[in-house]
Parts: C-alpha cells; sequence; structure tokens
C-alpha cells in the first residue's frame, strides 16, 4: 500500500484504528496482530483470532513510528494487536509535547 | 477525515471528565459527544447548510462546532461587533444557515431570513435524547471545510477562510499529545469565538483533555479573580490582555497558573518583560499563526523565554522579541521580492507550507503557488539558529523617498519609553516624499512627555529619516477585540486630524 498522510486504517482481525501522520514514500505493508489493515475507522474484529507472536497492543491516543521508513501513525482506537511496517514493529514515539500554544 | 474523531478519541479516553465549564456541573466528554449527536439531528432537521455562531464565546461553541461537524456543515462563527452593513453581507454568504446568536444580534440574523436560536436554547436541542448511534452514516468526508472564518480585514475586505478538518486535525496531531493535561488541568479562554485561537483551543484542549472555562468581558480584575477561583493552570490572551493584567492595580497572585500562552498580534518587549518577572512560575509561550494556517505554525516556548530573558549574549536576549521555531510538519522559507528563497538574517516574506495550512478562501480558492507555499504577506526573517523574527505586513511598509521602512520598526522604538504605553507608526501621503512618516502615541495617565523629546528618542535609535515627522497624542489605538492594530483607521484619523493634542 502507498500510504497517505490523513489516511484512517482499520485492523481487519482486532480494534485497532490508526491515522497517518508521517508517510513514507514507498509501497509498505502495514499489519496489525500480523494482518494486512484496510482502509477504514474501525476495526473489523475482536483479537481473538490473533497469534501471541502478533500481540501487542496500540494504546489510543500514542504515536509508533518506524524511522527508518519515515512512518508515524496515531493510534485513534486501541486494540491488542501489534503494529508492523514490513513486518517490524513500530516503536512507540515517547513524544516531547510543545507547550499548548492555544 | 472529521474532527469528530477527536471527539470519539475523547469519548474512549476520558469520557467522564469534565471537559468545558466549572469543574462542577460542567460538560464531560461523554456529555459533548451526545451533545453533539443531538445537535446534529436538529441541524439536518432544520434542512440548514451552515451553523452561523453571532453570540459571545462559551459552552454553545464547541457544541456548535461538534454538531456541525457530526452534520457535515461548516461552522461560521462571526463578529458579533460587525457594523449591521458588512454583517449583512457576510451573512448574505449564508441563506440556508442555523444561527446560534445572543439577544442583540439574533434581529439581524432573523432579518437575513435565518432560523435563529439563542446560546441556551441551542443548548437545551443538543440536550435532548438521542435515538441514533454513535456512528453517523451521514458524515462526508468530501466537501464541507469544518469551520469558515472571515478573516479580521485590517488591510483589506474580510474574506472566508476554509478550515478543512483535514487542516485543523492536521494541526492537532501535530503539535497536541492525546490526554496529555492532568485532571485538575483548566484553561481560561478570553478570545472571542470567531478568532482562529479559539476554534483551535477548543479542539485542542479537548484532545489533550483540559478543561476549559471563557471569560466572556476581559478586565484584568475579573480575569485575576476568575483565575484563582477557578484555579486555573493555562491561560490564552492577546498582547494587549497582558499588557493590562501587568498595569493593573490588582492582587496579581495567581498561585495555579502555570502556562500562559499569547498571540494574535505583536507583544511589546516591555510588557513580556515585566510578566516574566510578575511571575518567574509561569511558563509563557508565544505562538505565532494566522487564520489561514488553521493558527500556530510557530512557538516562541517557556524555556526559551527564560533562556533569553537570563542571557547576556545579544543574539539569545533578542529572542525574546521573536516568535520562537517553526512547528513539526510546516515548512518555512522566506523569500525576497523577486520570489527567491534567502537565508538566515535577511528579511522577506514569510511562506509556508503544511497539511495544517488551509490559505483557502471562499469563492477564490487555495492562495499557494506550485510548490504549495502559502505567502503569508507577513515580513520577517530566521536568525541562525532558526528563531523566527516578525517585522510587520508587508503592506504596511512605508516608502519615504527611496527608502522601504518598517513601522513596527519605529512602534518598537517608542514602546520601550517607559511613558508610552501604545503606539502605532503609518505612512502618511506626501508630495515631496511620497509617504512621511507620523505616528500616533498613547502615554501613560499622569505624563507629559514633550512630543519633541520623543522624536529625539527616536531619532536617538534610529536615522533621521526614520524619525516620525510628527507625533500625536491619543487616548487609545484603534485595535480589534484580539488586540490587532487596524492601521488605515490610524491612517485615517491623523489625515483628517490638523493640529496636535
Amino acid at each position: 500500500m502507498i500510504l497517505k498522510v490523513g489516511q484512517t486504517l482499520a485492523s481487519a482481525i482486532d480494534t485497532t484504528a490508526v491515522i497517518v501522520v508521517r508517510a513514507p514514500k514507498d509501497e509498505v505493508v502495514l499489519t496489525c496482530g500480523g494482518v494486512d489493515m484496510v482502509a477504514g475507522k474501525s476495526g473489523l474484529g475482536d483479537g481473538s483470532g490473533i497469534e501471541d507472536a502478533y500481540r501487542g497492543g496500540a494504546l489510543l491516543g500514542k504515536r509508533y513510528v518506524d524511522e527508518d521508513a519515515a512512518l508515524e501513525v496515531l493510534c485513534t482506537k486501541a486494540g491488542d494487536g501489534a503494529l508492523a511496517l514490513d513486518g517490524r514493529v513500530l516503536e512507540v514515539k515517547s513524544a516531547k509535547p510543545l507547550p499548548s500554544s492555544d | 477525515m472529521n474532527l469528530t474523531m477527536l471527539l470519539d478519541m475523547a469519548v474512549d479516553g476520558f469520557g467522564d471528565r469534565v471537559v468545558i465549564g466549572r469543574r462542577d456541573g460542567g460538560i464531560t466528554a461523554a456529555q459533548l459527544n451526545d451533545m453533539s449527536l443531538a445537535g446534529a439531528a436538529a441541524i439536518r432537521e432544520s434542512g440548514a447548510d451552515a451553523v452561523v455562531y453571532l453570540a459571545v464565546n462559551g459552552p454553545a461553541f464547541p457544541v456548535a462546532m461538534f454538531a456541525a461537524a457530526r452534520a457535515g456543515v461548516p461552522l461560521v462563527p462571526v463578529n458579533y461587533r460587525l457594523g449591521a452593513e458588512q454583517l449583512q453581507s457576510l451573512l448574505a454568504n449564508h441563506p440556508r444557515a442555523l444561527g446560534i446568536a445572543g439577544e442583540a444580534q439574533s434581529a439581524a440574523l432573523a432579518q437575513a431570513g435565518l432560523t435563529v436560536l439563542s446560546p441556551e436554547q441551542w443548548l437545551d436541542t443538543a440536550r435532548r435524547p438521542i435515538e441514533t448511534t454513535a456512528d453517523d452514516p451521514g458524515l462526508g468526508d468530501d466537501g464541507a471545510p469544518a469551520v469558515v472564518i472571515y478573516t479580521s480585514g485590517t488591510t483589506s475586505a474580510p474574506k472566508g477562510v476554509l478550515l478543512r478538518h483535514e487542516n485543523l486535525t492536521s494541526y492537532v496531531f501535530g503539535s497536541v499529545e492525546f490526554a496529555s493535561a492532568e485532571p485538575e488541568d483548566a484553561a481560561l479562554i478570553s478570545v472571542p469565538p470567531y478568532h482562529i485561537a479559539a476554534v483551535a483551543n477548543a479542539i485542542t484542549s479537548l484532545y489533550s483533555g483540559r478543561r476549559t472555562m471563557v471569560l466572556e468581558q476581559f478586565t484584568p480584575a475579573q480575569w485575576l479573580q476568575t483565575a484563582r477561583d477557578e484555579r486555573i493552570t493555562n491561560a490564552l490572551v492577546v498582547p494587549t490582555m497582558l499588557s493590562r493584567i501587568v498595569e493593573a492595580e490588582a492582587d496579581k497572585n495567581v498561585p495555579t497558573l502555570r502556562s500562559l500562552a499569547y498571540g494574535g498580534a505583536p507583544m511589546p518587549a516591555a510588557v513580556i518583560e515585566k510578566a516574566l518577572q510578575m511571575w518567574p512560575e509561569v511558563g509563557f509561550v508565544n505562538a505565532y499563526g494566522l487564520t489561514e494556517t488553521s493558527s500556530t505554525i510557530a512557538v516562541l516556548g517557556p524555556d526559551d523565554h527564560r533562556a533569553a530573558l537570563a542571557s547576556d549574549e545579544p543574539a539569545v536576549r533578542a529572542r525574546l522579541g521573536s516568535v520562537g521555531q517553526i512547528v513539526p510538519g510546516i515548512e518555512l522559507e522566506i523569500r525576497d521580492a523577486n520570489d527567491e528563497v534567502v537565508g538566515p538574517g535577511i528579511a522577506g516574506s514569510i511562506c509556508v507550507r503544511g497539511e495544517q495550512v488551509s490559505a483557502e478562501y471562499a469563492g477564490i480558492g487555495r492562495a499557494v503557488d506550485e510548490r504549495g507555499f502559502f505567502n503569508t504577506r507577513d515580513k520577517g526573517y530566521v536568525d541562525d539558529g532558526g528563531y523566527l523574527y516578525i517585522g510587520g505586513r508587508m503592506d504596511d511598509t512605508i516608502i519615504r523617498g527611496a527608502e522601504n521602512i518598517a513601522p513596527a520598526e519605529i512602534e518598537e522604538v517608542l514602546l520601550r519609553h517607559p511613558d508610552v504605553l501604545d503606539a502605532a507608526v503609518v505612512g502618511v501621503p506626501d508630495e515631496e516624499w511620497g509617504q512621511r512618516i507620523e505616528a500616533a502615541v498613547v502615554v501613560r495617565p499622569g505624563t507629559a512627555i514633550d512630543v519633541d523629546e520623543l522624536r529625539s528618542y527616536v531619532r536617538g535609535a534610529l536615522r533621521g529619516s526614520k524619525t516620525p515627522e510628527r507625533i500625536v497624542y491619543w487616548d487609545d489605538l484603534p485595535r480589534t477585540e484580539t488586540g490587532k492594530l487596524v492601521r488605515r483607521h490610524v491612517l485615517e484619523r491623523l489625515v483628517t486630524q490638523v493640529e496636535k493634542v
């Protein structure tokens, strides 16, 4: 999939949903719980089918990155499956927030 | 992509937290969500294609914003102090809107043929029980903008800026961390709802989980009292408000205040220095942005303020007068008159690109070049450390003989004088020079500085050619409600006023 900033993606296997904040230029495979994510705002499953190796869980509001690929997604709905890009599990970004400006 | 995604996240993350109004009896995130659903149903029932908000800021405002978002129609907050003619012509753009208006303005809306509700009636409508499910199929990802704000028109006739859902959400995701506020945090807002800062604040506060309270009528004493009573931790003001607070004869203790953000107009150095010394525990934040950029594109944070205040190095000290560094997601270029990009230290037009940049005007389209850059028409430069300095609007430049002069430079000098509270410098038509420099100054009550003394003071800091030929004393300067100087009114008054006071 070629990802686009602002695109919303949903898990096919649990409740996870994310929005793309930074998109790699090339085609990539974004998975949740080991299964390709699809376009959508809400996850399509209940997480019961996730194999142990692919559990990890995305937390609501947290950012997940793959710095090498320049990918950043933000979790809009939490779930049990681990987020991965081309098989590499995404890291939680411990962002230093900007001071609130408005 | 829709603003309501932020509200959905807020419900999931902290649904029972009060996010609007007083801690006791305020509206929780879950309640705001319910109200957005009922409000959206009411909007659809009425067949409205927009929601015009012509009232003071208050709980009805964010409810209207999210209800409009759920209904897929734009929210159009309008300045309730506009003259009848201007208001009429603006309302003519939204003949099928649902209106929410205070008593004094509802007649104007009814006259324009709109259905009008008072803010209280609107809130009652939104509190009706809902029958629809949370997942509303009626949302369009395409089409209607989330918010339409008419620019303040300080230099020309107001234009409607179309802020799309993608612009606003991209701004929020780029600069705010979800649920980052503590449950005890509370923000005090004193900017009017038709200002981009109020729109942005409603969204960023909700997303960060911070309760917001509105102070409708600003007086320094009321602001200070409210901040204490409500145990306010964050505040948003415009520079003229901070100036008045700093000058006020009142108890200025606000023990709970941790962060104060300001913007909307230039901040005089003397005012921010006094504020920093008055409240050393408070983190000050200068935010620079435009309606067209969904508010903040550059931030001077608390550490920047303190480092500048404490520094002996002129280059660092000067940063107190900057608007800080650009935010993630924004690309910045300073361009000269030939549209060529210039490097640090050289002034030119501030141009920006990014997902949060709308730059889209109703009936006109996006004002961006082929690379997607928007020219803000603000003049500025970047220092070696990436700190952005604003030098005023391109259109304000005075051309005297062959020289281009920025009023901001002269105003800054005037404002450094201890007896000067406010100053405006404009170019007045002159047969010999094209334009000559004149200034309108507000002096501190009780002082009586001689005009020639003041001119000498300016000449001592700048060249003779940058000294105002005439300085007049006024009781106040024509500024908008958010403190922006209306230069063309200064010019009009100066041209018709022949003698010095």
